[in-house]
């Protein structure tokens, strides 16, 4: 099976594990975390360079999901990758769980960097970036903000701080899946053209189709290079991507999931993944 | 440790040691990292960051970012110290120092200058009379008023390695000399500067000067008043403020600071559990700050040694016989 078709696979199975958290304990934050799945295949899938057996190893590269929220599609990474056992999906947001609603470092080994209040992790994401180079690390940090996410001052005060120090070894994926939590961003709280804004932030800055693993190992790759500029990937995604029930729900970012949808969309995904299997 | 008050101001000014300071740290331990929000010059730090790019970061007027960057650092094994002024070093950011800071365990330094009436010139808007409030209210933090110059350094030293948020609020000016040189403080332990038996003035910041003023002035009215450093609002020494109200059977609580979260209430929880007694507090009175000399302000928000003095004349008469 080539390497496209492999991480097709996983970020179905990235998507499974997603739903199979959050029905678990009945709903959840399916939207956003769906939507992210792509990148983080090509990521763990590819693109990082970490050891499951040493979360903490100082020199890995570093996630900082700052839409905490998504925590089950990056916990189902980490699980298939093999930070902690699979069956501890389901224990998410139960009394005493590792995996809270949110992303927390202190609970989840492989969890880079505590999120939630949003905005929060640009900051932190450039704090772990600055670190590895003073430390002389060619590590990156890779930093996931939600579009709705980019409505925080924060972010902005982050990304002029990435340009200014010149954090070449910062990548942002903005997870461009217009929808918030009160329905579509164009609605709520209209950003403009984030490709622009990043460029005059100073950031090397392309867009892709986000759900697109094909068109995002190139634009992954090339975050290689340690330069002056950091980099910046506008990750053009559907909210609820990988779930055509799910994707086509407006109001998608907290949902339900029923025992019967979710033997249905499992199931569905499997098809997906033995198909990416069979084509192979 | 040595006391050595005798009313006169110690010749170094805050900012000068703390421009110091924080260089000489940074050569001694290569994890310590300085942060800044556009006021470097105002602590004397700028000339030396300037040659230690590495060492000392500017992140301009991005107070919430700073605190972040702080904190994602911290993560990364580094021993962040952060300067701004002390509003900007507490309302400003105080989400990410509650969540990036506290609750991801990420342990930062945090200097917030000029508390309270020592903003005088910058006036209302710079003037914290809640810092401490805001930082007692994290949950491990740590929460410094500093006395003067010679605890400043021994506390900066303490707090770069002590795990948690730590918080020292300092003004930049000059501040009375308590303490002598090369002192040492222990966070959380109690200083009796001056021994008593009718009633303790529990103090921190610039109203330790006023509390041993006051101290002398109810001695010369006949009244034994003791006075205590409570410079660790947070973690309190509970055992101290418990045994010297046992012995005195009245308390003064003196701040630079709202009445309401800072001292005063840290002092009140600790009577009400465990000892009961008579208090009466020299504090803001729930008012925002306003513009002048720091004379000016002490006695416009009531937190002179008269006022003490006033304060332990009414505590007196409440005092159960």
């Amino acid at each position: 099976m080539d390497e496209s078709r492999k991480l097709k696979a996983f970020a179905a199975e990235i998507r499974i594990a997603a739903i199979e958290a959050i029905h678990a304990i009945g709903s959840g934050h399916v939207g956003g975390a769906l939507s992210i799945a792509d990148v983080l295949a090509v990521l763990y899938g590819r693109e990082m360079r970490y050891d499951p057996q040493n979360p903490k190893w100082p020199e890995r590269d570093k996630l900082v999901c700052s839409k905490g929220h998504a925590g089950p599609a990056v916990y189902g990474t980490l699980a298939l990758k093999g930070f902690f056992p699979y069956e501890e999906l389901k224990t998410m947001n139960r009394p005493g769980t590792h995996l809270p609603s949110h992303c927390d470092r202190n609970k989840t080994p492989g969890v880079d960097m505590t999120t939630g209040s949003l905005g929060q992790g640009s900051s932190l994401a450039c704090g772990m970036a600055l670190g590895d180079r003073l430390r002389g690390y060619d590590s990156r940090t890779f930093l996931i903000l939600g579009d709705g996410e980019s409505n925080e001052g924060q972010v902005w005060e982050a990304l002029a701080f990435a340009a200014a120090k010149k954090l070449g070894n910062l990548v942002v994926l903005l997870d461009w899946n217009k929808r918030q939590l009160d329905g579509w961003t164009k609605d709520v709280y209209p950003m403009g053209d984030y490709v622009a804004k990043f460029e005059a932030f100073g950031f090397d800055t392309v867009k892709v189709d986000g759900n697109d693993v094909d068109a995002l190992i190139p634009a992954l790759e090339r975050t290689r290079a340690d330069g002056e500029k950091p980099y910046a990937i506008v990750l053009d995604t559907v909210k609820g991507a990988g779930i055509p029930e799910v994707a086509e729900k407006t109001m998608n970012h907290s949902l339900p999931i029923s025992d019967e949808q979710y033997e249905r969309w499992t199931a569905q995904l499997r098809e997906e993944i033995k198909a990416w299997e069979v084509e192979a | 440790m040595k006391i050595v008050y005798d009313g006169s101001m110690d010749p170094r000014l805050c900012k000068a040691v703390l421009g110091e300071q924080i260089p000489a740290l940074a050569a001694e331990d290569p994890d310590l990292i300085y942060l800044d929000a556009d006021l470097m010059n105002c602590i004397g730090t700028a000339k030396w960051a300037a040659a230690n790019p590495d060492r000392a970061i500017n992140c301009g007027i991005a107070e919430a970012n700073m605190i972040g960057v702080a904190c994602g650092l911290a993560s990364a094994g580094f021993k962040p110290i952060v300067h701004t002024f002390g509003p900007f070093a507490s309302r400003r950011c105080f989400d990410q120092v509650f969540l990036s800071g506290g609750y991801a365990k990420n342990d930062i330094t945090v200097i917030g200058t000029d508390p309270g009436v020592t903003a005088t010139l910058n006036g209302g808007t710079h003037m914290p009379f809640e810092d401490v409030a805001l930082y007692r209210a994290v949950p491990g933090a740590t929460v410094i008023d500093v006395t003067d110059p010679t605890m400043l350094i021994s506390v900066l030293r303490q707090c770069k390695d002590r795990p948690g948020v730590k918080y020292i609020r300092v003004g930049r000016k000059q501040y009375a000399r308590v303490y002598a040189d090369g002192s040492e403080l222990p966070i959380g332990r109690a200083v009796t500067l001056r021994e008593g038996t009718d009633l303790v003035i529990f103090a921190c910041g610039i109203m330790i000067h006023e509390a041993l003023q006051a101290a002398d002035v109810l001695e010369r009215q006949g009244v034994s008043a003791a006075v205590v450093d409570l410079f660790t609002i947070k973690p309190l020494d509970a055992d101290a403020v418990a045994a010297w109200a046992e012995k005195t059977g009245a308390v003064v609580v003196a701040e630079n600071h709202n009445r309401f979260g800072g001292l005063c209430c840290a002092v009140s929880e600790v009577l009400a559990e465990r000892r009961p007694t008579p208090a009466a507090f020299v504090a803001v009175e729930d008012e925002f700050g306003e513009v002048g000399p720091q004379g000016y302000l002490q006695e416009r928000f009531g937190l002179t040694a008269a006022h003490i003095v006033e304060a332990a004349r009414d505590v007196l008469k409440r005092k159960v016989q």
